[in-house]
């Protein structure tokens, strides 16, 4: 009873305490944005509202200007490597050079057109696509992250009309960023819903508490930022410096890092109750809580891409269009733009020892043709107390290189050009003009290799009881088969020993038949020989 | 037909609930060791340790009561002519017919071999299983302690695994000598159940 009374009280502290996503709703603000003088009147663009915003938060585009999400450049400060959208390669559309304004419609800005955006400009930070509450602000598909500000056919001869957002309105009504707004960019990351991440799609905008426990949007109704805490509008937890494991202990008010994009920082290292206690929390020296708990990815009814081959890519149908196929589903498996893909829901994560380093290989390394290309290859082994065994989503595909340089290639995909390679399938046009716009010169000659991306699971985390079990890995054919370094009952074992184990059981068991065989026969004999 | 007493009845008690215990101690090990799958390895460990600490509880029983008894001599080893004597019995005499080359009473319950093999039985396998078990129990507590750095759980394992293969093959060999080797059929079992043994 007692007992009771204390998890009701738990229960209702939980009620009353305001979430995040209940701050979203603004009922606890102190601020009605409806009633500032800035706020009303009619904007006729995106920059017009950021300047109204600016008057009175008056620092915001500074301390946003400072951020990965402006910047798309970022130092990795473990491995010196600059990363981030402006420079990485993948192997979804392969960069954003040379293919700016249909890019950055998911960058937080106006008008990154071209390489020459003012990266300094305060007007041009887009306050809206995280603080809308409406839900009707959207950036248009290739306005350079701008919304469309006249109707607009999307996509592209569907007849499909995007009506313009009421800039107004939405401004009156600005709020903390909801799921969906940070959806509107990482759920459709790689061009299309679920399409980069696998643990991210438009289901995570109301999940269920079977698809997310933290985020169940009747149950604990977590915002993005609940977790990927925020300040002065940095956000913490970012893929680029993955905390593989965390020590700090819970984290509390008055730890001088109150980030909590960690599993640990709110459940600790020793986080398991019950019976199994002791035995379960000796797992979090080895295994990442995600590990267990996140048993599948792409779980909401999205598929992801999990490959993605470019060298296919160009291929016309009968009538001489670009071709496009797509399955009873309606995902797309050849498309004349981009190539083969495959799509896969409810995917068992490969496992690897991580320790959070993250090593790219860049724009300007050396690429082997024949082999396979890491795009970027993590750190962590066996035995290091910063390394867990981590669930990831490998993306593999092919992509072009520049055949003689051997490096990876930039294609210029998008634009209504000559040499885009989504008006015109050419190539060698395609990659000068993208190379070109990196400050490369490109060869001439083009190859594609196979690559692999590493990406850490760490979204969709599942109810405790739908978490693995023991003989999901403690079994031969268990799920960390490829793990080494660390011997896991029932599924490690010395081929040897158990030869020579059987052997010496069967042997026994042997010797034992023989010996009373022959025991039998010489009794026999003996009976035969009195009888005569 | 007359009979002798031969086992006390904590004897028979230590004797079948020990056998009990090995052999689900057996049946639970080989599928933590990932041989089969019979309760699933969540279960099959539970139980497996349940029937650990019961054993183990038995053993210190066993211990005590051997000491106490005196009963631990029955264990010193015989001279090399008597464990050769006896071996030459089951190499060689068995299959003539000869005669047991040594009595059996309640002062001497097991040939010179036997004394042997159960002496090396407690003092080499049994603490090789239970040192072994108990640091594969508590690997949670030592794994990562720089005492015991040098100590990686799969040696542990290996030891582990080893000595309960061993002991399969001995479970093996005592059934067909328990069962077989009585001059009157099935005395030793009558006399592991009713603590006498038929006299000749």
């Amino acid at each position: 009873m007692k007992r009771l009374t204390g998890i009701s009280l738990l229960i209702g502290a939980f009620l009353l305490t305001p979430t995040a996503q209940t701050a979203a709703q603004d009922n606890i603000s102190t601020a009605d944005h409806s009633r500032f003088r800035a706020l009303q009147k009619n904007f006729s663009s995106g920059p017009e509202v950021t300047a109204a915003c600016l008057k009175c938060h008056t620092e915001a585009a500074d301390q946003l200007h400072k951020t990965t999400h402006w910047t798309w450049a970022f130092d990795n400060p473990l491995t010196g490597q600059t990363l981030g959208k402006k420079n990485v390669i993948n192997n979804f559309c392969v960069a954003t050079a040379s293919n700016w304004s249909r890019c950055t419609s998911c960058h937080i800005g106006y008008g990154w057109e071209d390489a020459g955006f003012d990266l300094s400009s305060q007007e041009n930070v887009d306050c809206l696509v995280c603080h809308d509450t409406t839900g009707t602000y959207k950036k248009f598909p290739t306005d350079a992250g701008h919304p469309n500000y006249v109707p607009k056919e999307w996509p592209v001869g569907s007849g499909n009309i995007r009506q313009p957002p009421d800039l107004t309105a939405v401004a009156q009504s600005v709020g903390s960023p909801a799921r969906e707004n940070c959806g509107a960019c990482h759920f459709y990351g790689g061009g299309g819903d679920g399409v980069k991440h696998g643990d991210l799609d438009s289901s995570m905008a109301q999940p269920d508490k079977a698809l997310d426990v933290h985020m169940d949007a009747d149950g604990l109704n977590f915002a993005c930022q609940t977790c990927h805490t925020t300040g002065g509008h940095e956000i913490a937890g970012s893929r680029y410096t993955t905390k593989a494991t965390d020590t700090r202990g819970v984290v509390v008010p008055g730890q001088p890092d109150q980030n909590r994009a960690t599993c640990e920082s709110c459940h600790s290292q020793t986080p398991h109750k019950g019976m199994k206690a002791a035995r379960l929390n000796a797992h979090t020296d080895t295994v990442a809580c995600e590990t267990c708990h996140i048993p599948e990815f792409a779980r909401g009814g999205r598929k992801t891409k999990m490959w993605w081959d470019w060298s296919t890519a160009g291929k016309k149908d009968e009538n001489g269009k670009p071709l496009v196929v797509t399955d009873s589903e309606g995902y797309a498996t050849y498309d004349a733009k981009k190539g083969d893909f495959i799509w896969e829901d409810n995917v068992i994560p490969e496992y690897h020892w991580y320790n959070g380093e993250i090593n790219y290989t860049l724009l300007g390394d050396k690429v082997d043709p024949d082999g396979l290309v890491q795009i970027n290859s993590i750190g962590g082994a066996p035995g290091d107390p910063d390394s867990r065994i981590w669930p990831f989503k490998v993306m593999r595909g092919k992509q072009p290189i520049d055949a003689k340089n051997l490096v990876f290639g930039v294609p210029h995909v998008y634009g209504n050009d000559d040499t885009s390679f989504w008006k015109n399938f050419k190539w060698d046009e395609a990659l000068e003009v993208g190379m070109a716009e990196r400050g490369l010169t490109y060869s001439g000659e083009h190859a594609f290799v196979e690559t692999e991306y590493y990406w850490p699971i760490t979204h969709m985390v599942a109810p405790a009881d739908a978490a693995l079990g023991c003989s999901d890995c403690h079994n031969r054919n268990g799920r960390l088969q490829n793990i080494s370094g660390v011997y896991i009952p029932a599924q490690s074992h010395y081929p040897w020993l158990d030869r020579l184990g059987w052997l010496a059981v069967l042997g026994t068991l042997g010797g034992v038949v023989g010996h009373g065989g022959v025991r039998l026969l010489a009794a026999r004999r003996r009976k035969g020989g009195q009888k005569s | 037909m007359s009979s002798q007493a031969m086992y006390t009845r904590f004897e028979r008690l230590w004797h079948w609930s020990q056998a009990g215990l090995i052999i689900f101690l057996l049946l639970t090990g080989f599928e933590v060791h990932g041989s089969y799958t019979l309760f699933g390895f969540g279960k099959a460990v539970a139980l497996h340790r349940l029937a650990a600490w019961a054993l183990i509880g038995l053993w210190i029983l066993a211990w005590f009561w051997h000491l106490t008894t005196g009963e631990w001599k029955q264990y010193i080893p015989s001279t090399p002519e008597r464990i050769l004597a006896q071996t030459r019995y089951y190499a060689f005499g068995i299959f003539q017919g000869k005669p047991h080359p040594f009595h059996k009473d309640k002062q001497h319950k097991l040939n010179p071999l036997q004394s042997l093999t159960y002496l090396s039985l407690h003092v080499l396998i049994g603490p090789a299983i239970w040192i072994s078990g108990l640091f594969y129990l508590f690997s949670a507590q030592w794994q990562h302690s720089a005492t015991f750095a040098w100590l990686p759980l799969s040696v542990v394992a290996i030891v582990h695994t080893a000595a309960a293969f061993l002991t399969l093959a001995f479970l093996i060999a005592h059934v067909y000598l328990a069962l077989t080797m009585d001059e009157k059929p099935f005395a030793s079992l009558r006399a592991m159940i009713t603590g006498n043994e038929p006299a000749d």
